[in-house]
């Protein structure tokens, strides 16, 4: 197994200058590596840093120190430190984020902005499509809906649109923050199957779930963030 | 031919070196260094008077900077100091393999004269002498740039300001350049104009693998273009980095200040 | 009020030296618009005050001038002109084309060529060929200077796109010697061929913006065109009716209210010569249609 995402003494704090300056420290010694084809979890109560870590390794937001080793094209990369294009060479081939809300383009149909990173990688514009429409179909999004934009799509539609294009570009590394939470059982158990699927095909997986049983279906492992959040 | 493209897109296109510029005891801009890579999409943002406009006229050779260099990797592959160009080379280069998007259209086309001719005119001034061909370029960017093709003939005087904007755009792309300068191309348009225009940029620069400098002061506008952010204050660079990192993650007091200050991000 | 009120040919000397200098760089840099000092002359500005400078800098004793205007040697302005060098240089006067040395003229090439003993002399009212697309003159200067004439195919772009073909009928630009797009002052385009590898010197006088251009003997001029719309010159598609000419240029004359209008030769000497030749046009008045001679 190659270890896909190799955190080591990373740490988060923000300086909130517009309040006179006051440190908020996130967390601090997070270590710990994802393997090829894992599932781990990140667990722990609400502003424990679930979500900071995720976006610490999607370079979302800076390391405050330690590293962040990414394996990218066969060779490990600090993105910490990484230069912004590497990065966005990084998030190209290597990671998907499907974030916790859809932030998309006004005016852009849903197929397009779910056919987008494959597009980016040099998919055929025709590939691209039907692959988008197979995706959305298996996350029961109309065939009628496709060529409108998201953004007046209801929020368990736009979140199942978001998880279309997570999925769609087979990354070796995945990010999931809250897929699940504002979707049906039915929709639940259709993002559960496409995660057992991925991790087959060898994606090293990081997910932040609330639902015990989707927890429960697909973690190989569960990290309690607790231990790494740092005492304000 | 992707091991080539692989190498030109390794090396940096424009590189500013500690530029420099004041106007009296005013600074526009101080010690501003970067390397723009091909297809990479650079951002300025910064309130009015914090010099992102100077620095856009110094990159784009358009005024001469106190201090520092500005160097381009020519088509042939060498990398210039800008300062070294000769007028008629600097102008060649300008209509050519650049491209310069003003906020006001009426700046960047000839308002008197019908569109076909305005996106035509570079294709003429690098010696394409057949009508056919000029008009049928013409058409085909009109289409890109979502403007029907049955205004060809009719004058940008009679176009709303966002197709003003759109056409300004196609007149610039249409000899193919490879760094576009922008200057806040949509201010002072209606936000649901500004959403087509943005999204018909966004599609071209993807497109055309376009590195861009763009310099606005809508954070939005940045956040959907680019891939970097240079937030500018006085004169000064004073946070620089991936664009979400910057305005998710603002380091800096003034950039969290100009983050929260957004009404809708 | 004894002594003669004016130099020889009006201009004092100096002003006419520093006329040759601009006259001498001008044929230098041939299409070149070399700014020169304009004098006001006793007649007003847009009556060929350039023209008469030029004419007045180069005229000597010997010199037979001619003038014309449109063509014509006998309308006001033609007639005027050279009746103040017949008495400001005291000049013998012609209105044969073969006999002039000095040819000045306002919108005309003569039809008969021009030799190597003559210099035409043109009446300038606008000499920049980019002023129409770009008002700034700082501009138009640093265009020529870097040879960027892309805009000049934009007005012929726009002609074509808005008559279906070329419609400057007049003002047609040229290139002059591979270099210099140059603004042949108000000719129709079916004189723009004489300009070519022409045996006369031409020289250009824009009196009212102060510029000077030439064309030396038997240099290259061509008409700016498209490859697929080029340059055609134009003319109606008559024979005159005085002299029966089938290849002069024409003037269209109305002969009444009801429609009725006549073709004559625009060149009023060269029809007179055919006529005295023995060649004769139909003199009657028919309604031609009008149609431009393609290809």
């Amino acid at each position: 197994m190659s270890v896909m995402i190799d955190v080591t003494n990373a740490q988060k704090t923000f300086t909130m200058h517009l309040q006179s300056g006051i440190e908020l420290p996130v967390v601090r010694g997070v270590n710990f590596q994802v393997d090829a084809g894992e599932c781990v979890v990140l667990s722990g109560p609400s502003g424990a840093g679930k979500s900071s870590i995720l976006k610490m390794i999607f370079a979302n937001y800076r390391c405050g120190g330690g590293r962040v080793d990414i394996r990218h094209q066969g060779t490990l990369i600090d993105i910490a430190t990484a230069e912004p294009r590497q990065i966005l060479n990084v998030r190209r081939s290597t990671i998907g984020y499907v974030s916790q809300f859809l932030r998309a383009v006004p005016r852009v149909a849903t197929i397009d902005v779910v056919a987008e990173p494959l597009i980016a990688n040099g998919v055929t514009r025709a590939e691209a499509n039907d692959r988008a429409g197979r995706a959305l179909h298996r996350l029961n999004i109309a065939e009628r809906f496709w060529q409108l934009p998201p953004a007046t799509f209801s929020g368990g539609e736009q979140q199942r649109v978001n998880i279309a294009r997570g999925f769609i570009s087979d990354l070796p590394i995945l990010l999931l923050d809250e897929p699940t939470a504002s979707l049906d059982a039915a929709n639940r158990a259709v993002v559960v199957g496409l995660i057992a699927g991925t991790k087959r095909k060898g994606t090293a997986i990081v997910a932040i779930v609330h639902d015990d049983e989707v927890r429960r279906q697909i973690a190989d492992r569960i990290i309690d963030v607790t231990g790494f959040t740092a005492a304000a | 031919m992707a091991n080539q493209n692989l190498r030109e897109n390794d090396e940096p296109l424009l590189i500013a070196d500690d530029l420099s510029k004041s106007f009296g005891k005013i600074i526009a801009c101080q010690d501003v260094s970067f390397k723009l890579y091909p297809g990479e999409i650079l951002a300025i943002v910064g309130e009015s008077g914090s010099g992102k406009s100077t620095l856009l006229q110094i990159l784009s050779g358009q005024q001469s900077s106190g201090q520092g260099r500005v160097s381009y990797r020519m088509r042939d592959g060498v990398t210039r100091d800008l300062s070294t160009l000769g007028e008629a080379e600097r102008r060649f280069l300008f209509r050519t393999d650049w491209g310069y998007v003003h906020q006001d259209p009426a700046q960047g086309l000839r308002m008197a004269v019908s569109a076909g001719a305005n996106v035509g005119e570079r294709l003429m001034a690098v010696g394409w002498n057949h009508y056919g061909r000029i008009r049928a370029a013409a058409s085909s960017w009109l289409e890109r740039v979502e403007i029907d093709v049955a205004r060809i003939d009719d004058t940008p005087r009679t176009y709303s300001g966002g197709m003003r904007q759109r056409l300004q755009i196609a007149r610039n792309l249409v000899t193919q350049p490879r760094l576009v300068f922008m200057d806040e191309p949509t201010g002072g348009l209606d936000v649901s104009v500004q959403a087509r225009l943005l999204d018909v940029l966004r599609n071209l620069v993807r497109e055309l693998h376009l590195a861009v400098v763009i310099v606005t002061h809508d954070l939005a506008v940045a956040r959907l273009l680019s891939d970097r952010l240079l937030v500018m204050k006085g004169g000064q660079v004073i946070e620089t980095g991936l664009t979400d990192q910057v305005l998710d993650d603002p380091a800096e007091h003034y950039t969290q200040l100009l983050v929260s200050s957004i009404l809708s991000p | 009020m004894s002594s003669p009120a004016y130099n020889f040919a009006y201009l004092d000397e100096q002003t006419k030296r520093m006329v040759r200098r601009a006259l001498l760089k001008a044929i230098a840099i041939p299409g070149y618009q070399v700014p020169f000092a304009s004098r006001e002359m006793p007649m007003p500005y847009g009556w060929g005050t350039g023209g008469v400078q030029v004419t007045a800098a180069i005229i000597g004793p010997a010199d037979v001038l001619k003038v014309i205007d449109q063509g014509s040697d006998d309308t006001t302005n033609a007639v005027s002109i050279r009746k103040f060098f017949v008495k400001t240089a005291g000049v013998a006067a012609t209105t044969a084309t073969e006999d002039a040395t000095i040819i000045q003229t306002r919108h005309r090439i003569p039809e008969r060529a021009l030799g190597e003993h003559q210099v035409l002399v043109y009446q300038v009212p606008i000499p920049e060929p980019l002023r129409f697309l770009e008002p700034r003159e700082t501009e138009t200067r640093r265009m020529h200077a870097l040879a960027e004439y892309g805009l000049m195919h934009v007005k012929l772009y726009e002609d074509i796109a808005k008559f279906g073909h070329i419609a400057t009928a007049y003002d047609y630009p040229v290139k002059v010697n591979d270099r210099y797009v140059m603004d042949p002052s108000p000719t129709p385009k079916f004189d723009n061929p004489k300009m070519d590898n022409c045996a006369a010197i031409q020289l250009f006088g824009a009196g009212t913006e102060k510029r000077i251009y030439a064309i030396p003997p038997y240099t290259k001029v061509v008409s700016l065109d498209f490859e697929d719309h080029p340059f055609v010159p134009y003319r109606f598609n008559a024979p005159c009716e005085l002299c029966g000419s089938e290849d002069s240029y024409l003037d269209e004359i109305v002969t009444d209210d009801k429609g009725g209008r006549m073709f004559v030769c625009s060149d009023s000497d060269y029809c007179e010569g055919r006529q005295a030749a023995g060649h004769t046009g139909s003199l009657i008045s028919a309604p031609y249609k009008e149609r431009a001679a393609r290809g």
